[in-house]
């Protein structure tokens, strides 16, 4: 890892240097434009050359831990390998450089991918139809939620609460928020599971459906799912299965056996495309044979051996994207399938699972793991104890990254304290694992010995502790040339 | 293949540790009826199997490096320097995910604080964020954004209604309306005239219950909109104006600031990513300083490390999903980050003059064309508008923009894309585009073939 500080691009940049030749520059072309419409002065991008981009950008990366570079268990976001192979059919011309509007005929390959995705995602969940569309985890969610409104509509019974568990992923309120309905919470029950008498409580007629997560944030399953279905259908609702841990379950149980309505699949998580620094992901939606009609437009059709877009569809929700989806990302996620196939993702699934729980054995004794039992693909471990020697879960993680280790999801979910949420994914070997368990041990015994170590971390990043207060006060959110007048100045935060 | 690198032998042992007398054990929680009895998928391959299965697959599509294209419609083909290509496959930038641990994070960080600083500049405002999924789901976040920012004010009921304009790309309009179907609010289309939202019609539909007037500049025809007239209309209202910019035009084209946009976003794919079939996309969003709360999306910023040294940090998170949950000002996680990082280079690598010529030359080509599209005598301009590099042309003498489309895809070319779908009122109305990429040559072939139709 790169230590030096890298200055930003701007600061580079020498009035009248270049980096890119066009074809046929021009500058004629601009009076073709009435002066109404023309851009008085160009925007100050930096002037730089070539190599200095190259060099830039290179070091920038290698302020970053990665999966490529490091292990990286941050739980809920299964962080696992993602093959070269994928990017590289990814990058072909006749995948990667394809128009969305070009003509049906010239397209038949990709659109048979993208019906044999869709097929591959029914086999492996139990749903009867997928819509590929939604960008992410959290846009499936919004797909999915529209799909329930559009649902109780359609029955002339409209519905206003979505019940919601309090260990829940946060686009879970937030994208029924967004789709308009009440969101209400369930508290959890005593092991970490959704609560069957709570759930009774808060039904009503006006609950359009349940968001659960199976497992759940605490990597436990939800083993009265079955029981829930049928609750929740006997009162008109609907069950939402967030299914961003489905890692956890490939060839074990399918949702759609399990009473499930509809699902979002992460695709970035799951089936291992890259997660790009924030993105891209993929996020499809599936759902049981009564709600198909109402998945977003346009669907991938199959006539005789041809293939075709249908564009109309009375009943559909419409449609969530610009055009079919993240394309290239479903591209990864096939190939990462074909490559697998049915003995390979069910090894995932079992090996994502031993790797879990062998972590947790190694370590449950040094920190508590609520609901301490076997668990599925993660868990949630509580740093409670080393706050005793004024050490927090937010100090530990600082201090990983000293040893090398990008740290865990912390203080989520919600229901443990001083949270250490941790998925190593089944592409992690048992002596990286072991490395990983080592130093977290040894950070708890700099705990109790010498706690500014903890407190003080990181010491070997490119930077200490940021002043994160300083940040939201004063917000600092681009670059203006020093001693230049700010010509939109950003006035402090009350 | 399964890149699981522990033995069996391993993996017996891990069990060991664990207590477990198999994996089995593991499975204590799962009901055994709910147990998978179906997992009906093929057997996996291996690489070189792979490669072949794919080739197949990829096959009968037809790819732009083998057809000429002059497709829009949202979607632009553009040059993308090698570099790009280069810098962005490296792992440290594709494997982490959002930059949580922002100490171990900092390339990231870096580089979404120069990309936020490149789409203000692009954009002339005065904040952005780390970007939304595309183009289409920005324009929606933008409505959202609208709604929720101008709720009690004005009509008894609120500002709870809409204006989009009818020339906004049809895939945006219905974006907007799949993600508002939940909300109390009426989105009203403003129509088009000689293929500019009509002012009149704008002027009269902004009442006191308008929250936004939703614009798009080039609009879908390719015209040029009066968008400083159109935001000074919403404004005098009370609305917000909120314009969907195709940022390589603002190469040439004045900014969304310069004209007063309130929320400016955008398709940012044009900025040294691939098509790629349509997806994935970048969604540009970017604001005035008085919206910068109630944005959608992350934010990263500038501060400092406890040495005093400049660092960069997500920011102003209590807007976002996993800390305010309901509150939040939208449900978005995923974003696109490596677009973003793409745009970084891309425009880096153009700079100010660079990015000039090339949307000075996607301009100078596109009139070329249409200036000799127009000398066909089949072909009339359907509008009387500047534009940028798309413009709108009818087939007449019998001629169908379907069948016209065919012969030229015979020569090898995707002609301009058919609006009967969209806009039937237009006849047999065909969306030409063509950018940079397109030569004097490739502009010569598709002239001859068409003279032959």
């Amino acid at each position: 890892m790169a230590l030096k500080p890298e200055p930003l691009i701007f600061e580079r940049s020498v009035p009248g240097r270049r980096a890119y030749r066009l074809p046929a520059p021009t500058a004629a072309g601009e009076t073709l434009l009435p002066e109404e419409h023309r851009r008085q002065d160009a925007p100050p991008l930096p002037e730089v050359a070539e190599l200095d981009v190259v060099r830039h950008f290179t070091r920038l990366s290698q302020l970053n831990f990665s999966v490529d570079t490091q292990f990286y268990p941050l739980g809920s976001c299964t962080m696992k390998y993602n093959p070269k192979l994928n990017e590289r059919i990814a990058s072909w011309s006749r995948f990667a450089q394809m128009h969305p509007m070009q003509p049906a005929p010239t397209v038949q390959g990709f659109l048979r991918l993208l019906d044999e995705l869709e097929q591959a995602l029914c086999r492996i969940t139990g749903m009867a139809a997928f819509t590929l569309q939604p960008a992410a985890g959290a846009q499936g969610e919004l797909t999915g939620l529209k799909i329930i409104r559009a649902h109780h509509r359609l029955k002339r019974k409209p519905r206003s609460t979505i019940l919601i568990p309090d260990s829940a992923h946060g686009t879970n309120p937030a994208s029924a928020a967004l789709s308009g309905f009440r969101v209400v919470e369930l508290t959890s029950g005593a092991n970490g599971r959704l609560d069957l008498e709570e759930l009774r409580a808060k039904l009503s007629d006006d609950v359009a459906a349940v968001m659960l997560t199976n497992p759940n944030t605490l990597g436990l399953f939800e083993r009265d799912i079955a029981a829930i279905a049928q609750l929740v259908h006997s009162r008109g609702a609907l069950v939402y299965m967030d299914g961003a841990n489905m890692n956890a379950l490939l060839g074990i149980v399918r949702p759609g056996d399990m009473g499930v309505d509809l699902l979002q699949l992460n695709l970035h998580k799951t089936f291992s495309t890259p997660h790009g620094g924030g993105g891209p992901g993929a996020g499809p939606v599936g759902v049981t044979k009564a709600l198909e009609d109402f998945l977003p437009v346009p669907r991938v059709r199959k006539a005789g051996t041809r293939f075709r877009w249908e564009e109309r569809s009375t009943r559909s929700i419409g449609r969530v994207h610009g055009f079919y989806g993240n394309t290239g990302v479903l591209v990864r996620a096939y190939v990462y399938i074909r490559t697998l196939g049915r003995e390979g993702l069910q090894r995932v699934s079992r090996a994502a699972l031993i790797n879990a729980n062998y972590l947790k054995a190694r370590l449950s004794k040094t920190f508590p793991v609520p609901f301490d039992q076997h668990c599925l693909h993660e868990f949630v471990a509580s740093l409670k104890p080393l706050k005793a020697s004024g050490v927090t879960a937010w100090d530990v993680a600082k201090r990983l990254l000293d040893y090398g280790f990008y740290a865990p999801t912390v203080y989520f979910p919600l229901v443990v304290d001083e949270a250490f949420m941790i998925e190593p994914t089944e592409t992690e070997s048992k002596e990286t694992l072991d490395a990983f368990a080592d130093a977290l041990l040894r950070i708890a015994d700099e705990a109790r010995t010498r706690p500014e170590l903890v407190t003080h971390a990181p010491q070997q990043m490119p930077v200490a502790r940021l002043d994160e207060v300083k940040a939201a006060r004063e917000p600092d959110l681009r670059w203006t040339p020093a001693g230049a007048p700010d010509p939109h100045p950003l006035v402090t935060a009350p | 293949m399964d890149y699981i690198p522990n033995t069996d032998e391993q993996f017996t042992a891990m069990l060991q540790t664990i207590g477990a007398g198999s994996f089995e054990d593991l499975l204590a929680d799962i009901p055994p009826e709910l147990r998978c009895r179906s997992f009906d998928l093929p057997a996996g391959l291996s690489e070189y199997e792979v490669l072949g299965l794919f080739e197949s697959l990829a096959g009968p599509n037809r790819s732009l490096r083998e057809v000429t294209s002059f497709l829009g419609f949202g979607a632009y083909q553009h040059l993308i320097p090698t570099v790009v290509d280069a810098l962005a496959s490296r792992g440290e930038w594709l494997t982490p995910y959002t930059p949580y641990q922002a100490e171990a994070s900092q390339g990231t960080l870096q580089m979404i604080y120069e990309f936020q600083t490149l789409i203000c500049e692009l954009m002339q405002m005065e904040v952005a964020n780390a970007s939304m999924y595309d183009g289409a789901s920005s324009f929606a976040e933008a409505a959202v954004l609208a709604l929720r920012t101008r709720p009690a004010t004005g009509g008894a009921g609120g500002r709870n209604r809409l204006l989009i304009s009818e020339a906004v790309h049809p895939h945006y309009r219905q974006a907007a309306s799949t993600y508002l179907s939940g909300f109390p609010c009426a989105i009203q289309q403003i129509p088009q005239t000689n293929g500019v939202t009509d002012l009149e019609a704008l002027a009269a539909a902004l009442k006191e219950d308008v929250a936004a007037v939703l614009m798009q500049q080039p609009n879908v025809f390719g015209c040029l909109e009066p968008m400083e007239q159109a935001g000074e209309l919403a404004h005098r209202a009370g609305a917000l104006f909120v314009a969907n910019a195709y940022p390589i035009s603002l190469g040439v084209l004045k900014p969304p600031g310069a004209y007063g946009a309130d929320v400016a976003v955008g398709e940012g794919r044009c900025l040294g990513s691939p098509l790629a079939y349509g997806g994935p996309g970048l969604g540009v969003f970017a604001a005035t300083q008085a919206l910068l709360r109630r944005m959608p999306g992350r934010l990263a910023g500038c501060t400092v490390d406890q040495a005093g040294r400049r660092g960069f940090t997500l920011t102003l998170q209590t807007r976002e999903q996993h800390i305010r949950r309901e509150k939040a000002t939208s449900n978005i996680c995923t974003n696109a980050g490596l677009l973003c990082l793409r745009a970084t280079l891309f425009l880096s690598l153009l700079g100010p003059q660079g990015l000039k010529e090339l949307a000075g030359m996607s301009l100078q080509n596109a009139h070329a064309l249409f200036e000799r599209l127009r000398q066909l005598p089949f072909v009339q301009p359907v509008f009387d508008q500047p534009f940028f590099n798309e413009f709108v042309v009818r087939y007449t003498d019998g001629r169908t923009a379907e069948a016209v489309n065919t012969r030229l895809l015979k020569a090898g070319f995707f002609g301009g894309l058919p609006l009967a779908p969209w806009y039937p009122e237009l006849g047999e109305a065909a969306l030409w585009c063509v950018t940079e990429t397109i030569g004097q040559e490739q502009m010569n072939r598709v002239m001859e073939t068409l003279e032959r139709v």
